[in-house]
């Protein structure tokens, strides 16, 4: 691992509704990784990956992020992030959805026939260059391609399944190739052929170097990670990788590994020990 | 700007129902107040200050539910991740609900003038142009109000609460200088009241003096979606 890490995460505070969610957590996301943020609901996921996007009001700590603090207008174009209820228009088309975030992300509008000299450096409103291999109308298309709804690009996102609408929402998150994707839940009420695709997506994505951050509730997503957090009631139980967890633990699987750690604590696990 | 303004354009053309409502319902109102009244002189002299009115109410209705869906929906706490400036939002909007107010009212006030026959002293294309107005004003007072909304309930109660006492201010009533002092006050310092002097100027006066009130009210358009602007937040608790 010679590339410096896409998430840095020290003594991270945050109270919400005057009580604390975050009790001062320590964690590092890799480039290039899946890291997989697992734990219960309610243990502060949410809000963990609001913080590492900037738009979580914390009380104390740092993020930082791509080496710069979380939240930095310089990061605007390229961490992508999937918010757990899908965050798009409904009354657009998946394609248009998608043409409206390449033109916010980019200042640019979507040319059907986009010229020879397409994607060159950003102008106005505070856009940075973006990698000139990005090309606007095959960024789209990409986007749409690589979560399978190619079928479906011109209807209507309100006429689509809930599933279906959220992998629009995770297209978006794509476009303009981030350097790091923070996704929310992304394969919650997917069923088991296209979480499969799109944990697939996500090895792929983090072979190109992308550094993903992607929470589950669902403990059997675990072993599709590269690196595991396990959050509960606000506090990092343990970070380590899926086989390094299951050896520590001296179980078979992510769920026990989990159980017995917030059971019995493990003297392993160096985070976890100031659990009450 | 323009990015988040077609955008607007676009849901919407998927939303023809809301269209024709936005363009049909003042055409309507209009045409049935000229009914109840019957040819009576009194439609002569309300018809102005209505024509103020209702683009108003329904491009602020139009408007705030708009960008309150856009809160509750996850869609702005995403843009405001990506490189849009609030400016470029708020624009966006103001710029496509401003086309729509600007379509709405030209058709409400050619229909005033044309087929409902109201005679103005004034040049009736003022009229319009006050009316376009009047609606943009509409648009900016929904941008800005939909910020303290939580839900489409208080959103759509913040419309009574707004605009109605605008209404019962605005001198249609009772003339503003025969209102209470308190009262004829904060009168003047509703928006909607300076809307409607222009209105009545138009209608009234052959060579109006309108543009101190116009003035105003470009100036609350401008103020309202500055602090509309304003209360986006990159980052919430």
């Amino acid at each position: 691992m010679t590339r410096p890490p896409a998430v840095v995460v020290e003594g991270l505070t945050v109270d919400r509704g005057g009580r604390q969610v975050l009790h001062g957590i320590d964690l590092t996301v890799a480039a290039g990784r899946v890291t997989g943020l697992l734990g219960p609901s309610g243990g502060g996921k949410t809000t963990l990956l609001r913080a590492v996007l900037g738009v979580q009001v914390v009380a104390s700590g740092a993020v930082t992020v791509l080496g710069q603090p979380a939240g930095s207008p310089g990061l605007r174009h390229r961490v992508g992030y999937v918010t757990q209820a899908p965050s798009i228009y409904e009354d657009l088309t998946v394609e248009e959805n998608l043409r409206y975030f390449h033109r916010v992300l980019t200042g640019r509008p979507v040319r059907t026939r986009a010229p020879a000299h397409a994607a060159a450096g950003g102008h106005g409103g505070g856009t940075a260059p973006l990698d000139p291999a990005v090309h606007p109308v095959t960024d789209v298309a990409d986007a749409i391609e690589r979560v399978d709804l190619a079928d479906h690009r011109h209807d209507l996102v309100r006429r689509l399944s809930g599933g279906q609408r959220s992998r629009v929402s995770l297209a978006t998150a794509l476009l303009g190739r981030p350097e790091l994707l923070v996704l929310d839940e992304p394969t919650v009420g997917l069923d088991p052929v296209l979480r499969a695709s799109l944990w697939d997506l996500f090895a792929d994505l983090a072979s190109d170097g992308v550094g993903l951050v992607v929470s589950s509730h669902v403990m059997d997503e675990a072993d599709r990670c590269d690196e595991l957090v396990l959050l509960r009631d606000g506090e990092v139980v343990a970070q380590d990788t899926p086989a390094g967890l299951l050896r520590r633990t001296g179980t078979s699987s992510a769920q026990a590994a989990f159980l017995a750690l917030v059971t019995h604590g493990s003297p392993g696990s160096a985070r976890g020990e100031d659990a009450r | 700007m323009t990015a988040t303004a077609a955008r607007v354009l676009a849901q919407l053309r998927h939303d023809p129902r809301t269209l024709a409502l936005i363009f049909v319902v003042p055409c309507a109102l209009l045409t049935l107040l000229w009914w109840v009244y019957d040819g009576s002189p009194v439609f002569q002299t309300i018809a102005p200050a209505l024509l103020a009115l209702f683009p108003m109410l329904i491009m602020f209705l139009v408007t705030s539910i708009a960008t309150l869906r856009e809160r509750t929906s996850g869609t702005l706490e995403r843009l405001l991740t990506l490189p849009l400036s609030k400016a470029g939002f708020i624009g966006g909007y103001a710029l496509a609900f401003g086309l729509l107010a600007t379509v709405q009212a030209a058709l409400a006030s050619l229909l005033l003038v044309g087929p409902l026959g109201l005679r103005t002293a004034g040049p009736w294309g003022l009229l319009v142009l006050v009316a376009v107005l009047d609606a943009l004003l509409g648009t900016a007072l929904g941008l800005c109000v939909s910020a303290f909304a939580r839900s489409e309930f208080q959103a759509v109660q913040f419309m009574p609460a707004v605009v109605l006492p605008q209404f019962l201010l605005c001198g249609l009533l009772v003339p503003r200088d025969e209102m209470p002092a308190v009262l004829e006050a904060v009168s003047r310092a509703l928006p909607l009241s300076y809307a409607v002097d222009a209105m009545s100027a138009v209608a009234s006066d052959p060579h109006p003096a309108l543009w101190g009130d116009v003035a105003v009210v470009v100036a609350f358009i401008v103020g309202l979606l500055a602090v509309g602007a304003s209360t986006l937040r990159r980052r919430s608790a």
